[in-house]
């Protein structure tokens, strides 16, 4: 773990005026921030991991219909929900940096993406491997399913287009414009199980009803998830302070941070 | 704002006709494509007119994607582009005007060729008309939300196949639904639900992707 000094009092606003909150937009008070979040939220990960891993797999009961093969749920919910979400938070961000011209907001975006993409496929997996021995087939191109791909395809159409564009900030609102065309696309994935006919289960889940699982399966995807979202705060946030030292290499405190590494 | 639009759309099909080679090589692109399929798959013609639909719509979309290029990028080598962006003139209706000319080069003449297509691959009567709206109302929804890619990509590093890799998924809706309606008729249903489900895309994308356009142009060209 990288020591660094906090930055210079001139970088942060004294305590009692009211943009305090608003130094952390500067890369140079953020990268601090981050660097202590980080081995909290990684913690925080791999003890809800190991909670939720052991409610799904001793203590949730066997199910009815599916027998044990049905315990990979605990993995591939919680993927796809933290896909969807993560992919709400990029676009966030993405638009804050291109109206408000910040460039943390757009390195926070760029640092999400390949965590989301990474979610994406584990859903993806997850999910072919649970629909072999339960539907019979490892897909099929109904909407859900349809939908969700174009979600992988959407972060990668993402990292391409930022990766292809040399120009740091060109490629930040490119991006972001990218991101916002492709929002539209996770409402459609949400409804589509009661838009269409679908092979996927619709949601067991909702915000206005009674969940129709057993009370154990519930808690125990509620903590995974918790503990994906955990691991993405982490893994975006370690991601980021690259970032900010890649983007900013030309800045002082920077090269005061790297001086005193060697 | 009409004077505008007419002007735009005026000028872009008269660059177009100076350079027609440019447009007949994507309409070229889409037969020889189209050809491809009858060759690799054998002449069975039960086998022919199951996958036609979805072998038209795919190498319309093909062929959009390979000449979204051409939109912007002549406008862009020679300093025009930076000129409309400047100009006191809404942007999204100069970018419009250029979407309905690059449709009418690129996108109509697929449409026109379609029931000729169609007859080759032994479709007949609705489904033939079903294919003719399906991409008559198709096409257009291809160049408005392309020219949001071709906008994004613009002067960029292997413009030519992020562009299709940032398109496609975004058109497979557009795909999903122009098939089906040519299916559901060939199997002796209407396939007007489909059509009507690509009208409201048409509709969204004409009111929404100009205005996306601009900005991604804003963007690109700064």
């Amino acid at each position: 773990m990288v020591t660094e000094t906090s930055p210079s009092p001139k970088l942060v606003p004294t305590a009692g005026s009211r943009n305090r909150w608003f130094a952390y937009a500067s890369p140079a008070v953020f990268y601090p921030l981050a660097g202590k979040l980080i081995p909290w939220f990684f913690a925080l990960a791999a003890l809800l991991t190991c909670v939720g891993l052991y409610i799904g797999f001793f203590i949730a009961p066997t199910d009815f219909q599916q027998g044990d093969s049905y315990r990979i749920i605990f993995l591939h919910v919680p993927a796809a929900w933290m896909s969807m979400v993560i992919y709400l938070a990029m676009a966030f961000w993405a638009v804050i940096g291109l109206v408000f011209n910040t460039r943390l907001s757009s390195m926070m975006a760029s640092a999400l993406a390949p965590t989301g993409t990474m979610f994406t496929f584990l859903a993806l997996w997850t999910g072919s491997l649970w629909g072999k021995p339960t539907w019979g087939t490892w897909w099929v191109w109904d909407a859900r399913l349809t939908s969700y791909l174009i979600l992988l395809f959407l972060y990668i159409g993402f990292i391409s287009l930022q990766a292809a564009l040399d120009d740091a900030r060109r490629a930040d609102k490119a991006g972001a414009v990218l991101a916002l065309v492709g929002v539209v696309n996770i409402p459609i994935i949400y409804f589509s199980v009661q838009w269409w006919n679908t092979l996927h289960q619709g949601s067991s889940i909702s915000f206005t009803a009674a969940p129709t699982m057993v009370a154990t399966m519930l808690w125990g995807m509620l903590i995974m998830a918790l503990a994906f979202w955990a691991y993405s705060i982490a893994a975006a946030l370690t991601r980021v302070r690259c970032i900010i030292l890649e983007r900013e290499k030309r800045s002082d405190w920077v090269r005061e941070l790297v001086e005193k590494q060697s | 704002m009409w004077l505008n639009f007419s002007a735009v759309v005026r000028r872009d099909l008269l660059l177009s006709f100076r350079r027609r080679a440019d447009v007949l090589a994507s309409f070229f692109f889409f037969v020889l494509v189209v050809l491809l399929f009858p060759l690799s798959v054998g002449p069975e013609s039960a086998l022919l007119k199951t996958i036609a639909p979805g072998i038209v719509w795919v190498a319309a979309l093909l062929a959009s994607t390979l000449a979204l290029s051409r939109l912007f990028a002549a406008d862009f080598a020679d300093g025009t582009l930076e000129q409309m962006l400047l100009s006191p003139e809404p942007l999204s209706v100069i970018v419009l005007a250029k979407i309905t000319s690059h449709w009418l080069v690129s996108g109509l003449p697929l449409v026109l060729l379609s029931p000729l297509i169609g007859l080759q691959f032994g479709l007949a009567g609705d489904a033939l008309v079903a294919l003719f709206y399906s991409l008559l109302i198709g096409t257009p929804v291809l160049s408005l939300i392309g020219a949001i890619g071709a906008a994004l990509t613009l002067g960029a590093r292997n413009g030519g196949v992020l562009v299709s890799l940032l398109v496609l998924p975004l058109y497979i809706p557009v795909l999903i639904f122009g098939a089906d309606a040519v299916v559901t008729q060939i199997m002796g249903n209407s396939g007007s639900a489909q059509l009507m489900l690509l009208g409201a895309m048409l509709a969204s994308a004409l009111a929404l992707a100009p205005w996306a356009t601009a900005a991604a142009l804003r963007v690109s060209v700064e």
